[in-house]
């Protein structure tokens, strides 16, 4: 009864926190959306669009394997395409930039691959 | 069968996020439901708490686990007793963060030959523990879809989370807990046959809404991957307030987010609505003043008193006949 000041109070301070993204957006103005850039000519990547989008991660993991563990260099893409694994070679002659392709997505979800604790992120070309 | 007509209902409505979808319910499933179940969620809430708040607290409720401040040389438990308001605070605050009631929680058997025993049952307290703080781990994380930018902290909790980088995606710690811990909670309720007999659908399907949640949000990370940018684009169009469904969400994601829907719209009307009463509960958040203060019943009557003075008054003259002496003179 008496600590109704009390008790509204913190109702508000809740809600307010819940609705935490709602200010933000209104503060932000429209967002922006990532935009990877790619230099090619080709309709696909090794796998079509979606499933790229998808499970790039788990490729290029099995990719390292591949080739650091049994030391095959050949990959056999779903529609009969065979391509090299190589990240330098192969991935980067269409997306050679990690700042402008990799990063775009990954700084939009914060999502931080550590791979770079150890190695040195490729040079980059434009 | 009350378990098993939750679990089917869990998974006909994860069902009917999955179908409905797929067959042109997009802006239904992602955008309009949403919408809905959040509305529901702030004004049910409100109006549960405002309720509350409205509610007469006549006395302080002195039912404690120590000793209350008296004497110099007694000495008083200030956390478990508190007298002033600060420690009261105090003790709500560890009951949020600790859950020190559960602590409590006993356990009582008829052992063979009728011994009649009561021990120590931290299980309920660990995994109630385990469950809500792996599942605000597990909210603060989702902030990556509803934040642009994604504020530090939530990095920072990813990666606490994912410390043991195990995996592609990386595991995270609170979504095994999660999962374990919730699963511990429902077999809980099974496997005690008296637990079983109080056990009502009101416990079982949050926890099997739960769940649902829970392991349709596992399956979306580790097995079926989402398109997560185009996700991202469907939670900052809503909280921006100018929805539209990207191209490229997978069904799974609509069935994971009509749970959610679900979960907010059946949360204040539910015992889930005790995120917020755990404040108010008279037992902890009273301080034990009743023998400093005097606390007036806002909601008594007058008291209409008859004095001595005016009772003589009043029997004046028989009082007189019969001889007895007055006060008056
Ligand atoms: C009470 C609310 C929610 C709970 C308890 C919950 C639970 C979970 C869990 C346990 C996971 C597994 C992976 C992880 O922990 O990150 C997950 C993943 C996911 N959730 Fe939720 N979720 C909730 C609300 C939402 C909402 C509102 C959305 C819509 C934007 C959403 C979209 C996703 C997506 C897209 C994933 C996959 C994440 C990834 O691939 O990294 N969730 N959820």
């Amino acid at each position: 009864m008496r600590d109704r000041g009390l008790i509204l109070t913190g109702l508000t301070i809740f809600l307010a926190l819940l609705l935490a993204p709602v200010w933000q957006a209104a503060l932000r103005g429209s967002a922006r959306k990532p935009e990877p850039k790619i230099v090619t000519k080709a309709k696909q990547c090794v796998e079509p669009t979606a499933e790229m989008r998808r499970n790039h991660m788990q490729l290029l993991n099995t990719w390292r394997d591949t080739v650091v563990r049994r030391d095959q260099r050949t990959y056999l893409a779903a529609d009969g395409k065979t391509v090299t694994m190589s990240l330098s070679g192969t991935c980067m002659s269409c997306h050679p930039n990690k700042k402008e392709f990799c990063d775009a997505c990954h700084n939009y979800l914060a999502v931080n691959p550590y791979c770079w604790e150890c190695h040195i992120e490729p040079k980059e070309k434009s | 069968m009350r378990v098993v007509w939750s679990l089917l209902l869990v998974g006909a409505l994860a069902l009917v996020g999955f179908f409905g979808a797929q067959a042109g319910g997009q802006a239904l499933f992602g955008i309009v439901l949403p919408y809905l179940a959040m509305a529901v969620f702030l004004v049910g809430i409100a109006v549960r708490v405002v309720g509350w708040a409205r509610s007469p607290v006549p006395f302080r409720i002195t039912t404690t686990c120590g000793q209350e401040r008296s004497l110099a040389w007694i000495k008083a438990s200030p956390l478990d007793n508190p007298s002033t308001g600060l420690g009261a605070a105090a003790r709500v605050l560890l009951e949020v963060l600790t859950f020190r009631s559960l602590f409590r929680n006993n356990r009582s058997e008829l052992r063979d030959g009728g011994r009649f025993t009561v021990s120590a049952d931290k299980w309920l307290w660990a995994a109630a523990l385990a469950f809500h703080y792996s599942f605000l781990v597990v909210f603060l994380r989702h902030y990556r879809f509803f934040a642009e930018p994604v504020p530090a902290v939530v990095a920072w909790i990813q990666g606490l989370d994912g410390f043991f980088q195990v995996g592609l995606p990386v595991v995270y710690v609170t979504d095994i807990v999660l999962v374990v811990a919730l699963g511990y909670l429902l077999w809980r309720r099974l496997a005690d046959p008296r637990l079983r007999y109080i056990s009502l659908p009101a416990d079982y399907f949050p926890l099997a809404l739960l769940l649902g949640i829970a392991l349709s949000g596992v399956l979306l990370r580790y097995v079926s991957k989402a398109d997560v940018v185009a996700v991202k684009e469907l939670a900052i169009g809503l909280v921006s307030l100018h929805p539209t469904v990207p191209q490229g969400i997978d069904p799974l994601v609509f069935a994971h987010i009509f749970l959610v829907s679900v979960l907010l719209t059946y949360f204040p009307f539910s015992k889930l609505v005790h995120m917020a009463g755990v404040f108010l509960s008279p037992t902890r958040n009273l301080a034990n003043d009743n023998r400093m203060r005097r606390h007036i019943n806002p909601w008594n009557p007058p008291i209409v008193g008859h004095t001595y003075a005016e009772w003589e008054h009043e029997f004046h003259d028989k009082l007189v006949a019969s001889g007895i002496p007055l006060d008056e003179e």
